[in-house]
Parts: structure tokens; C-alpha cells; sequence
């Protein structure tokens, strides 16, 4: 009995003290969507600094800001969209980034400054853009994908995915009604709801992160993606085709910011520094497969990526496609509840 | 004829508990990364495992949790408990009402209530509060198992130890805590299998700095999983069962000796 | 009122000095006669009050307060309306939500109803497939029960999320039924991102909790019983409805309320087997708090699914009073 109660207070001791402290070693704690990031690219960066990096990720943009929020101090570089930068600086959740520290900054390409989320460039520093629209197995399509209609069409009942995400979702079905995806006219979100709500029993399932995969398996015919999703999975599937529809989409820039708890600011002002690097942001974005916003790695990148027209849309497409704002918290009141309808529809 | 049916009957409940547990072990030996191809049979995702520092990490965090969790629970569950037998009738169903709300409070609402209060005094939600949470809903179980050993003892042996002269403390551990240790021992065994497989409490109780298998399972569900993840698991499955044949083994030759 | 503020460190230490107080305790059990064993579930009342009760009266605030900490009720009149806070809104921004065709909400309520419909099928289900099972287990000719005990405890040490997802892989498009029906030559067809697979997702899961506590009763129901109803002249079903179903009962009820309590509030199989196409009460308040961030509202449906098994809880007591039906051991 004694032997046993020694043995017991000693692993608990043990225990103890082996508990995952914060050690002295520079760290920092990167919060990023899953799988839009070179790993390879921080082990170069804990090689060349000595700066220890964590990941951690997230889903949607809506799930990423609680966590901010209710999390002060975990997170030190964040990659949240457009439209959530700028709630993050009217809610003071991200600190002004110290641009002397980030001299690569000035490769990012000039369209892309002064942005409307960040009139002065004072928060954050673009990381990637890209565009929604529609991957389609041309094995299974056979007409020209270049409407949103085709996701309401009958014939594909069953064979289509959508994105569990509020804003991308109600945004698509708002521009193929014709409306501006950052209305504020109620009728016209109603008008979305029954629209997604009617397409319900054609929808085989919602999802986001898990559809590329899902449609290099040849599992449905269509999907509502992410630009750089769709390249990743048209490289592992050659029937794949991707669509900015003509009603027009969405635009959107990733860009990285520094929560104001952040307890690792200069690091992460390092790490934001080596990821604007041309040959850096290269690697990135050939293994992710969004457009880059970095002039330098264009510039690297040459013909291969000037003459892809999925990661470098032509001038009318950009033309055509919307930047999100960020909705004020009554409207948003107003989208929650609704989006909460089409989830639930039968 | 009845037999039979009988028998076909559990073997069909058996293969259907058992499919899913089959295919992830053989899985987990596939050189491919598909889950539905075969490519041929690999070591390659346990020799990966053991380089992949996420799961390793993982790993560590639910196996510590697991058995710090199960310690403590049991030492604060087994006091509890001979405390709680002792009490006079009220008090008793007080505390055993308290007892009752968190093993029937839905497994989201205790991580959420949990997840409130960590946020509401400002504590850093990581290991620490994930080890808090987990001792929460273990100690139930603990006195739950203790309880009825303590009542199947003979109320007077205790009392008879004292007229002999024992201390309350001696007869604490030399008459009371010999009788109900298979209580403790099973309550220590369920705490510490209950911490193990848990995700919604973990979940709404960590930062996402610190994930335990479960958790970080969950946010690799939505990629699919990585095959390593399977080898971990048909490691575990393997260990366990090796752990349960050798207690089993021991209890049914100590049977014998008594 | 958000001003207390406790470290990490401040948690250990009082973890530490809970230890102290459980040694301090014992050794002044050691030397003082007239020390009353009671006092031993003291440590345990307080982690209880800290972890339990606290938290349990912070989801209450909430679930009455808004977010300026005012009390209303309107976060249980969202429940019931779940277009409530939006029609406010509207109002406010000079809409008219009737003109608009915005009328009662149905979201939440909906939401529950399908959840507590499923949590009964699932129910249902593992009671029609667990009963027999356990009671072929508890047959006195059937030397086996101890160790199919075992058998069927061995898979629930699998990450529940793993047996899931290995369940995705036996069900997909491309998966091993699917590929087994095109071999057969019936063809492939959906399986996945339906309720029926949420529902298969469920019974896999709960049935083990639906057979063992039937079983512990059946197991130590005296036989005698029985025999002597068939000396009495009953037949074996009428042995078994007039005597072995009575008795096992406790163990019934006990399964039901271990499988059905849980299932009410699943969380992840819907979203993995059933495509996010439908969502449950679980996920219904997981998204509320983490994602359309909205703790009031949030912890109003927590309480409610909170009160509701109790209640259902409550009702199942009056059938055992005795609780004799036992947990999982």
C-alpha cells in the first residue's frame, strides 16, 4: 500500500512538472485557415531565425473572430478576409503593424494598397487574393458553366456541393439575382433565402475545407470554390474546370494582421517580413495555388503564372467581382437568422 | 435451431460494432493515402507517426490529461464518497443530486458552461482548464462506483476496528479502504477511459494551442484524416487490449489463489 | 462585473491548495477522535460549487440577460420565434417584417423537434437491437457473456470521432459498400448525407450503453424465477413477457436514458455523415456561440435542452425509482 501511494504521489509530481509550459524559446503562434500555407516555408524561417512556429487553425471567418476575441493573447499573426480586418480595427482587435520591420512589404502590388478594409495600410499586409466561383467535372457537365443558374438547375440534383460559410454562400445567390453582394436591403436577402432554400433538396452537401478532396474523388459535378481550392484539385484531377460566372462574384485579399493582445508582436513582424520575401511568397503560392499579391514573386513566377487564367483572371472578370464589406452587428442579426433558415430547410 | 439463430444473431451485432474498427486498422496499413484504394501493404504511416510532431504532442496532452484527470478524480472522488455514506439522509441527497447534474447535463452544455466560466475570470483556456474540466466530469463517476462497495461493506466492521483500539485513520486505511478498492480501482479505470475518448468538453475548454487527439482530430476531419492517425489509434487499440488481457489474467489467477 | 482576473499559476496554486487542504484534512483526521467522516466530501463540495454550480449560474445570467447585461427574456422568446431579434431589427431599420412576408421563425423549435425525433429512433433502434442481444448474453447457456461483455466495450476505446470518419469511408461515393454493391452488380448509389446515415452514425455509437445496463440486470435476475413460471405451465413467451420483461426493466429504462440523453445533443456525426444538411440541437448551439457569437441566445437553448432532460430524466425516475438499472459497470 505504502509502494503504491509513493509510486502514485511520484507520477504525479512527474506529471506535473512535464506539463507543456511556455519555455523561453521565441515562438510564434500563427492562426491560419487549414492547409493555406507551405509548411516547409516555417521550417525555413525557425532555421534561419531560431523563432519556433505554432499553427493553429480555422474554418470560416466567423468562427476565427470569436476565438480572437474570447482568446486574448493566443494568437500573434492572423490571416483573416477583407471585409473581417476591417471589424477587427473598429472592434481594436488587431495593433497597427510596424512597417519598418517589414521592408518587404513594399513588393505588394499597387492595386492592392490602401485598400477600402485598411484606407491607410496601417494593419495588416496582404497575403493572398483570389476569386469564387464554380469547379465543375466536365465529364459531367455538359454545357458551358457560365451562370450561377446551373447550381439550381434539376439535372444535377444530388451532384452539387455549397460552401458552409454565410457570406460566400448568401453573397453568390445575391449576385445571381443581380444584387450587390453587400446590400442592405432585406427583400433582397429574403429573396437569397428562398432562393438557397428551394435549392435545398439539389444540394448534396454543405461544406468547405473538405469538397476539394471530394471532387477530385469525382463525387459531384459541381461546387462553389475558393480559387485556389479549385486549382489544387483540377491539378489532381483533370476533369476538372473552374468558372467565374458571368453575374460576378466575389474578390477577396487574405491579408495578415497582428491581434492587439498578440505577446509575440515582433516576431510575428519577422514572420510577416520572410512571407512578403518574392522567393517566399513563390513558394506559396505554387503550393497553395492562390493569386499573389506580392509584385516580386509574379515577377519570379514568370509566364506560368501570367498565363494561368484561373490564378490570373483576365481585367473583365475582376471587373465583374465585388469586394465584401464588413455588415454593421443589426444587420448581421439579419443574416444569422436567415442563414439559420436555409441551413435547417428541409 | 435456436441456438444458432442466437449465435447469428450476436455475430451480426459483433461484425457491425467491429466493421468500422477493421477498416480503420487496415487503414492504417495501406501504402496509399487514399481511404477507399488499396495500394498495397506499408509500415509507412507508423514510421511516420512517430515523426510527426503534432500527434506526438496530441498524444502527450490526452494520455497526461488522462491520467492526471483519473488521479486526481479518484482521490477527491473515494474521499467524497466515504464522506457522502456517512451523512445523515439530507445532506446525503443533497450531495447526491449535485453528483447527478454534470453525468446528466448534456456533454455540450458542460464544456459550454465551462467554456463561460474560464472566459468570465479571465483564465487562459489551455492545458490547465482542459485538466480542470476533465477532473469535473470524471469525480462523479468515481463515487459512483465507489458508493456501492461502501455500501455493500459491513457497517460494523468499522466500528469494531475502533472499540479494538485503531485509530480512525488506521481503520480508514485498513478497514475501510481494502474493502472498497475494486470500487476504486474501476472508478479510477472509467475516469481515466472517459478522459481519454473525450472531445466536446476538451474542445470548448482548450485554446486551440493545445489539442488533445480528439480535438486535433476534429480540425483535420474537415481535410479527411491523415493515415498516421489511424496507425496512432491501432497502437492504442493494441496497447489497451494488451493492458485489459493482463489485468484480466492477474484477477483470475489472484481468483484462483483465494 | 468582469474584472476578476486568475492567471494560469493562480489555477495551479489553487489545485495545490486544495491538495493541501485534502492533506491538512487527513491529518487532523489522524490525531482528533471526534472528527466526523463527512467532512471528507468537503473538498469535493467545493470543486463542485466552483465547476459545477458557477458555471451553471453563469449560463443562467446569460440566458436572461442581453448584451448589455440588462435582464429580458427575449433570448427565450428567440428560441420560440427564431426570427424574433431579426424582426426587431427591422422594425428598427423602418421595415415592416410582416409586408416583407417575415413571419414566426421556426428554426430552433424545428431544430429540437427533429433532434428529440431522432434521439427517439435512435433510442428505438438500440432497444430493439440491444435487448435481444442482452438477453442472449445473460442466457445461462450461453457461457460466453462475460467475456462478449468485453467485446462489446473493445471498440468504444476507439476515438468516437475515428469510428465516424471510418464510417465516411465505408459510406462515400466511392467507398467500400459502395464498391461491394457495384461488384454485386446492384449498383452504386447515396448513402451518405442522408438522416438515415446520421442515424446509423448514432446507433453505432450508443448501442454498447443501451446493452450493458440490460444486461447487468438480467445477468443477476434470479433464474429460479423463471423456471418455476415454466413449471406453473407459461411457455417461454409467456415466461419471458409475464416475468423476464417485467424485471429487466430497470435495466430498460436505464438504457433508454443512456442513450437517449446523449443523442439528443450529438454533435459532429450530423455534420460528417449528414453533409451539414440538416443541423441538431448540439450543432444548433455550437454555432450560436461560435460562430454567430451570440452567448445570450446561446446559453437560452443550452438551458433549455438543460431543463428538458431533466425533466425527461425526472419522468424516467418515477418508472426506477431505485436507479437499480445501474450505470455502464
Amino acid at each position: 500500500m505504502k509502494k503504491l501511494s509513493l509510486v502514485l504521489a511520484l507520477v504525479l509530481c512527474c506529471s506535473v512538472f512535464m506539463v507543456p509550459c511556455a519555455s523561453a524559446e521565441e515562438v510564434v503562434n500563427v492562426y491560419n485557415w487549414y492547409d493555406y500555407m507551405d509548411e516547409s516555408v516555417f521550417e525555413m524561417f525557425t532555421a534561419e531565425t531560431g523563432i519556433k512556429v505554432n499553427t493553429m487553425y480555422f474554418t470560416t471567418n466567423e468562427d476565427m473572430m470569436v476565438q480572437v476575441r474570447v482568446s486574448p493573447g493566443a494568437y500573434d499573426l492572423v490571416f483573416p478576409s477583407d471585409y473581417c480586418v476591417e471589424r477587427m480595427i473598429s472592434e481594436g482587435l488587431i495593433a497597427e503593424i510596424n512597417m519598418e520591420n517589414v521592408p518587404n512589404a513594399k513588393y505588394t502590388s499597387e492595386w492592392l494598397l490602401n485598400p477600402d478594409y485598411d484606407p491607410e495600410n496601417k494593419y495588416s499586409v496582404p497575403f493572398m487574393w483570389g476569386t469564387v466561383g464554380i469547379l465543375y467535372n466536365t465529364t459531367m457537365v455538359d454545357e458551358p458553366v457560365d451562370s450561377w443558374g446551373i447550381l439550381w438547375d434539376e439535372k444535377y440534383a444530388g451532384n452539387i456541393f455549397m460552401m458552409d460559410s454565410l457570406r460566400d454562400t448568401m453573397g453568390i445567390t445575391l449576385k445571381y439575382l443581380g444584387y450587390s453582394m453587400n446590400t442592405r436591403d432585406p427583400m433582397q436577402l429574403k429573396e437569397a433565402t428562398d432562393l438557397l432554400i428551394a435549392q435545398k433538396p439539389l444540394v448534396k452537401a454543405y461544406g468547405v475545407d473538405e469538397i476539394k478532396d471530394k471532387m477530385i474523388n469525382n463525387e459531384a459535378a459541381l461546387a462553389v470554390m475558393w480559387s485556389g481550392d479549385a486549382l489544387y484539385a483540377m491539378e489532381g484531377n483533370e476533369n476538372l474546370a473552374y468558372a467565374v460566372p458571368k453575374e460576378g462574384s466575389n474578390i477577396w485579399v487574405d491579408p495578415m494582421v497582428i491581434p492587439a493582445t498578440a505577446k509575440n508582436k515582433e516576431n510575428a513582424e519577422k514572420l510577416i517580413d520572410f512571407l512578403c520575401r518574392p522567393e517566399i511568397a513563390r513558394m506559396n503560392c505554387e503550393y497553395i495555388w492562390y493569386s499573389s499579391p506580392n509584385s516580386g514573386a509574379i515577377e519570379l513566377m514568370g509566364e506560368e503564372y501570367t498565363e494561368n487564367k484561373t490564378i490570373n483572371p483576365d481585367a473583365d472578370v475582376v471587373e465583374r467581382c465585388e469586394w465584401f464589406h464588413d455588415i454593421p452587428d443589426n444587420f448581421l442579426t439579419v443574416y444569422n437568422a436567415l442563414w439559420s433558415q436555409v441551413k435547417n430547410a428541409k | 435451431m435456436m441456438k444458432f439463430i442466437k449465435r447469428f444473431y450476436l455475430s451480426l451485432i459483433l461484425f457491425f460494432l467491429y466493421v468500422p474498427i477493421v477498416v480503420l486498422i487496415v487503414q492504417s496499413f495501406n501504402a496509399g493515402k487514399s481511404r477507399a484504394k488499396w495500394e498495397g501493404f506499408s509500415f509507412r504511416w507508423y514510421q511516420e507517426l512517430f515523426n510527426d510532431a503534432a500527434i506526438m504532442q496530441a498524444l502527450y496532452v490526452t494520455v497526461s490529461i488522462a491520467v492526471l484527470a483519473a488521479i486526481f478524480a479518484t482521490i477527491l472522488g473515494t474521499l467524497a464518497a466515504i464522506g457522502i455514506h456517512s451523512m445523515q439522509k439530507r445532506p446525503q441527497s443533497l450531495m447526491m443530486t449535485l453528483t447527478n447534474i454534470p453525468m446528466t447535463m448534456p456533454d455540450i452544455v458542460t464544456g459550454i458552461s465551462l467554456m463561460l466560466l474560464f472566459i468570465f475570470t479571465k483564465v487562459e483556456r489551455g492545458y490547465v482548464t482542459m485538466l480542470l474540466a476533465h477532473i469535473t466530469f470524471d469525480t462523479p463517476y468515481v463515487i459512483l462506483s465507489v458508493l456501492p462497495k461502501l455500501k455493500q461493506m459491513n457497517k460494523h466492521s468499522y466500528e469494531a476496528a475502533l472499540d479494538l483500539g485503531a485509530t480512525p485513520m488506521y481503520a480508514l486505511f485498513h478497514v475501510i479502504l481494502p474493502e472498497i478498492m475494486p470500487g476504486v480501482i474501476t472508478g479510477a479505470m472509467l475516469a481515466f477511459t472517459l478522459s481519454l475518448d473525450d472531445f466536446t468538453i476538451s474542445y470548448f475548454t482548450t485554446s486551440p494551442l493545445v489539442q488533445n487527439l480528439s480535438t486535433l482530430i476534429y480540425s483535420q476531419a474537415r481535410k479527411g484524416i491523415k493515415p498516421t492517425m489511424n496507425a496512432l489509434s491501432a497502437l492504442m487499440f493494441v496497447s489497451l487490449l494488451a493492458l485489459l488481457l493482463v489485468v484480466n489474467k492477474r484477477s483470475s489467477s489472484e481468483g484462483v489463489k483465494n | 462585473m468582469n474584472n476578476l482576473q486568475i492567471p494560469a499559476w493562480g489555477v495551479w496554486a489553487m489545485l495545490g491548495g486544495l491538495g493541501v487542504f485534502i492533506g491538512l484534512l487527513i491529518l487532523y483526521f489522524k490525531q482528533n477522535h471526534g472528527l466526523k467522516r463527512p467532512i471528507f466530501a468537503s473538498p469535493y463540495t467545493l470543486w463542485m460549487i466552483a465547476f459545477t454550480v458557477l458555471p451553471c449560474i453563469l449560463i443562467g445570467y446569460y440566458a436572461f440577460t442581453d448584451a448589455n447585461g440588462k435582464f429580458t427574456l427575449d433570448n427565450f422568446k428567440n428560441f420560440w420565434d427564431s426570427n424574433y431579434d431579426m424582426n426587431k431589427e427591422l422594425i428598427a431599420m423602418g421595415f415592416n417584417p410582416e409586408d416583407m412576408g417575415f413571419s414566426r421563425g421556426t428554426v430552433n423549435v424545428d431544430t429540437l423537434v427533429y433532434s428529440l425525433w431522432m434521439a427517439f429512433l435512435c433510442t428505438v433502434i438500440c432497444l430493439l437491437l440491444g435487448y435481444p442481444t442482452a438477453h442472449i448474453m445473460a442466457d445461462r447457456e450461453f457461457k460466453l457473456g462475460a467475456t462478449l461483455v468485453i467485446l462489446f466495450v473493445i471498440p468504444m476505446w476507439m476515438n468516437f470521432l475515428l469510428r465516424t470518419i471510418a464510417w465516411m469511408s465505408l459510406l462515400e461515393d466511392n467507398g467500400l459498400i459502395n464498391n461491394l454493391l457495384e461488384w454485386l452488380g446492384i449498383g452504386r448509389r447515396q448513402l451518405m448525407y442522408n438522416t438515415e446515415a446520421v442515424l446509423l452514425g448514432m446507433v453505432y455509437n450508443y448501442l454498447p450503453f443501451m446493452v450493458f445496463p440490460i444486461y447487468n440486470v438480467l445477468n443477476k435476475m434470479d433464474y429460479k424465477l423463471s423456471e418455476a413460471a415454466m413449471d406453473l405451465g407459461c411457455n417461454k413467451w409467456k415466461t419471458f413477457y409475464k416475468v423476464t420483461l417485467p424485471l429487466s426493466l430497470p435495466g430498460v429504462v436505464s438504457g433508454i436514458t443512456m442513450v437517449f440523453m446523449p443523442a439528443v445533443t450529438t454533435f459532429f456525426i450530423p455534420r460528417m455523415l449528414g453533409g451539414g444538411n440538416t443541423e441538431m440541437f448540439g450543432d444548433l448551439i455550437e454555432r450560436t456561440f461560435l460562430t454567430a457569437n451570440n452567448w445570450n441566445v446561446g446559453s437560452a437553448l443550452s438551458m433549455i435542452m438543460m431543463v428538458l432532460i431533466l425533466l425527461s430524466l425526472g419522468l424516467l425516475r418515477k418508472v426506477d425509482p431505485e436507479g437499480e438499472g445501474g450505470g455502464m459497470v
